[in-house]
């Protein structure tokens, strides 16, 4: 250990040593780790009157999570039925977002990064980053109007004649999913695209040589070697879909509910912090529980999302 | 194990937008044999390699194999195994699954295709070793599962690109010997790419010599080197000594050309028999163990006079180098040791002589510019 810090200070210098020191510290201590562990203590606590935090009833507490569970007491289907439907939902929700968005995701990043070749290629890329240029809510009002009932798609639809009424997507949930999709396409596409990327075209070559159709080089080939990628990507769609807000909160239905949606009512409409920190770390911890399961159960490793 | 089957390229042109990689190709490949590609880098032999194997559209001509047209059929449905200069092989799947790739892709059960992987691997004289990692097997290893995996897709005829090249000298040659005896043991045709004469003239039935798109010459090891067709032949393959200059007299078989070292008398070769004409550019090649020390005062035109500018001597032989009179050409002669003195001092004049019948005439043209 004493070694190590000598080396890295024989390494890098004195002052510089002491900087990333301390703006590393810095880093994961006052941005990551104190505000999460202040919202974990805000969780277990009771909402007060501000007069009455720091005093007698100030005590530690699992009510919060109780009433996710619960709901209020005495209610009438015995637990919380609206939270925990739209909990579960939003995160099943989310995963068929993640499964979708690999779906769309994966052949534009194998094309990318193994069909297409010099300026074209460096075109496609561009194409795709441009639109993030533009604010995400501002996006989502683009979606809202292009799946509105006068909207882009709705228009196209009726002029070719193959509906008379228009369909309302934003009720069906559809602009919703649409956006959230689109929202994170770059974060699919650029950890699958430099996977994909330094995959030896040999390989590729020498499993159709041996007679293999497109879709066992993809399944046997590509896929396993790109294993890294895929769980970075569908990692950050997941537990950024499921953790979003203004897309559900512009693109939703009226009868739709996100769960963040609920955290940030907790917040801001009832004020209670403690409720919503609760609610809060229910839905990170749920997230970090079904990501780590299932990249388990791919056989895939947590540290090779950095490779 | 089917057996091999001929190939043939018909007037096969390919080309890359203004660029052409092969210019008119034909060449008649046996069933069975070894056949070699060999040429300098860029000469468009692996783009002959990839049209064989499908992954190359000719621009014009045909491809077939065991007398069949292979247009518009892909890699994938041809009876043909490509090993990949790199090998290709899958990092991430066991040595067996390797193997097996081919058979899995033809749905033979998990249990067959364990199967005909351990006859493969004692083919390859790697028994047990199935079920290890490819990265953990050794460059020799590698190669030889890159060969197992090809034969187990029952190919006939088996495609490689300059398999030996990542090896080691001592590890190239031993494989040499050891892809020439899978072959002779399996039958198959072979259609071997490299740049390397001395793989092309260990192994071939048959050596194609290319520069740049064109095919110079084909023939066996033994016409390839003793009887070039063409000046790039003679410069590329083995080692030469090339004298330009002007025929001044034509003997039958034989022509005298006078050169910047006096007259020079040389066999003309097969190929320029009758095309050879009085007064035409020509070149002699001499090879260097063609070269001996003349007897005291010899002179004629099977001899020629050069200063000794270096010596090496390598154990089994002494490699002396020298140029033409006085800065002329580099003159290398090799002569085995027999236990004999050196040769000359450094900047000592000498003069040397050959036999006409092992010296080759042929009309100027491009030597290979590799040294």
């Amino acid at each position: 250990m004493a070694a190590a810090v000598r080396k890295f200070i024989e390494k890098n210098g004195v002052g510089m040593a002491v900087f990333m020191t301390l703006a590393v510290t810095f880093w994961i201590m006052v941005l990551i780790v104190l505000p999460q562990l202040t919202m974990v203590d805000f969780s277990f606590r009771f909402k007060l009157p501000p007069d009455a935090i720091g005093g007698p009833q100030d005590q530690w507490t699992t009510t919060n999570y109780e009433y996710f569970i619960k709901g209020n007491p005495g209610n009438s289907d015995g637990w919380n039925r609206v939270d925990v439907t739209v909990f579960t939902r939003t995160l099943i929700a989310a995963f068929f977002v993640t499964v979708f968005n690999f779906i769309v995701c994966y052949p534009i990043a194998y094309y990318m990064a193994k069909v297409a070749t010099g300026g074209w290629a460096r075109m496609l890329a561009l194409s795709l980053v441009v639109p993030y240029w533009i604010n995400e809510i501002l996006r989502a009002f683009a979606f809202r109007i292009i799946f509105g009932d006068a909207g882009l798609i709705n228009t196209m639809l009726k002029t070719l004649g193959l509906i008379t009424d228009s369909i309302d997507f934003i009720r069906a949930d559809i602009a919703l999913y649409a956006g959230l999709g689109y929202a994170y396409i770059l974060l699919m596409i650029f950890p699958l695209y430099s996977a994909i990327e330094s995959l030896d075209r040999n390989q590729v070559e020498a499993a159709r040589d041996m007679g293999s159709p497109w879709w066992r080089i993809h399944w046997r080939i590509v896929m396993p070697f790109a294993k890294p990628g895929i769980t970075a990507g569908c990692t950050m769609v997941f537990m950024l879909s499921a953790g979003a807000l203004a897309a559900p909160q512009i693109l939703g239905g009226p009868s739709s509910l996100w769960f963040t949606q609920i955290i940030y009512q907790g917040f801001f409409e009832y004020f209670n912090w403690q409720r919503g920190a609760a609610y809060a770390i229910i839905l990170l911890g749920s997230c970090m529980i079904i990501v780590l399961s299932l990249t388990k159960l791919f056989g895939g490793k947590m540290g090779e999302i950095g490779r | 194990m089917k057996s091999g089957v001929g190939v043939e390229l018909e007037h096969l042109w390919i080309r890359f937008g203004d660029f052409v990689a092969v210019r008119d190709a034909s060449v008649k490949i046996e069933e069975g044999e070894f056949f070699s590609f060999l040429g300098p880098s860029g000469c468009g032999k692996t783009t002959i390699l990839r049209t064989v194997s499908g992954f190359q559209d000719p621009s014009e001509g045909r491809v077939l194999i065991g007398g069949r047209d292979m247009a518009g059929t892909g890699p994938n449905k041809r009876p043909t195994a490509l090993i990949f200069q790199n090998l290709a092989l899958f990092p991430l799947m066991k040595v067996w699954e390797n193997i097996a790739f081919s058979l899995e892709v033809r749905g033979v059960s998990k249990a067959g295709r364990r199967k005909r992987a351990d006859e493969l691997l004692d083919l390859i004289a790697l028994p047990d070793q199935g079920d290890k990692l490819v990265d953990e097997l050794s460059g020799g290893q590698r190669q030889r599962v890159a060969v197992a995996r090809a034969l187990a897709a029952e190919p006939q005829v088996l495609l490689l690109d300059e398999p030996l090249s990542a090896l080691d000298l001592k590890l190239r040659q031993h494989m040499r010997t050891e892809l020439r005896a899978i072959q002779q043991r399996v039958g198959l045709t072979f259609i071997y790419i490299t740049h390397d004469q001395g793989e092309a003239l260990t192994m071939s039935d048959h050596v194609a010599v290319m520069r740049e798109g064109v095919i110079e010459q084909v023939g066996d090891g033994k016409e390839i080197y003793d009887d070039p067709a063409t000046s790039f032949v003679a410069s590329f393959v083995g080692e030469n000594n090339a004298f330009s200059g002007r025929v001044t007299s034509l003997n039958g078989s034989h022509a005298v050309v006078d050169t910047e070292v006096g007259a020079l008398r040389a066999r003309i070769a097969t190929a320029a028999r009758g095309t050879l004409q009085q007064d035409d550019n020509a070149m002699v090649f001499i090879r260097p163990e063609s070269l001996d020390v003349a007897a005291d005062g010899a002179a004629g035109d099977h001899t020629l006079s050069a200063r000794v500018v270096n010596e090496e001597f390598e154990g089994q032989s002494y490699h002396v180098f020298m140029e033409a009179g006085d800065g002329g050409s580099p003159i290398k002669m090799s002569l085995t040791n027999r236990g004999q003195a050196h040769i000359s001092s450094i900047g000592g004049a000498l003069t040397l002589a050959y036999d006409p019948d092992q010296a080759v005439a042929l009309p100027q043209g491009a030597l290979s510019d590799q040294e």
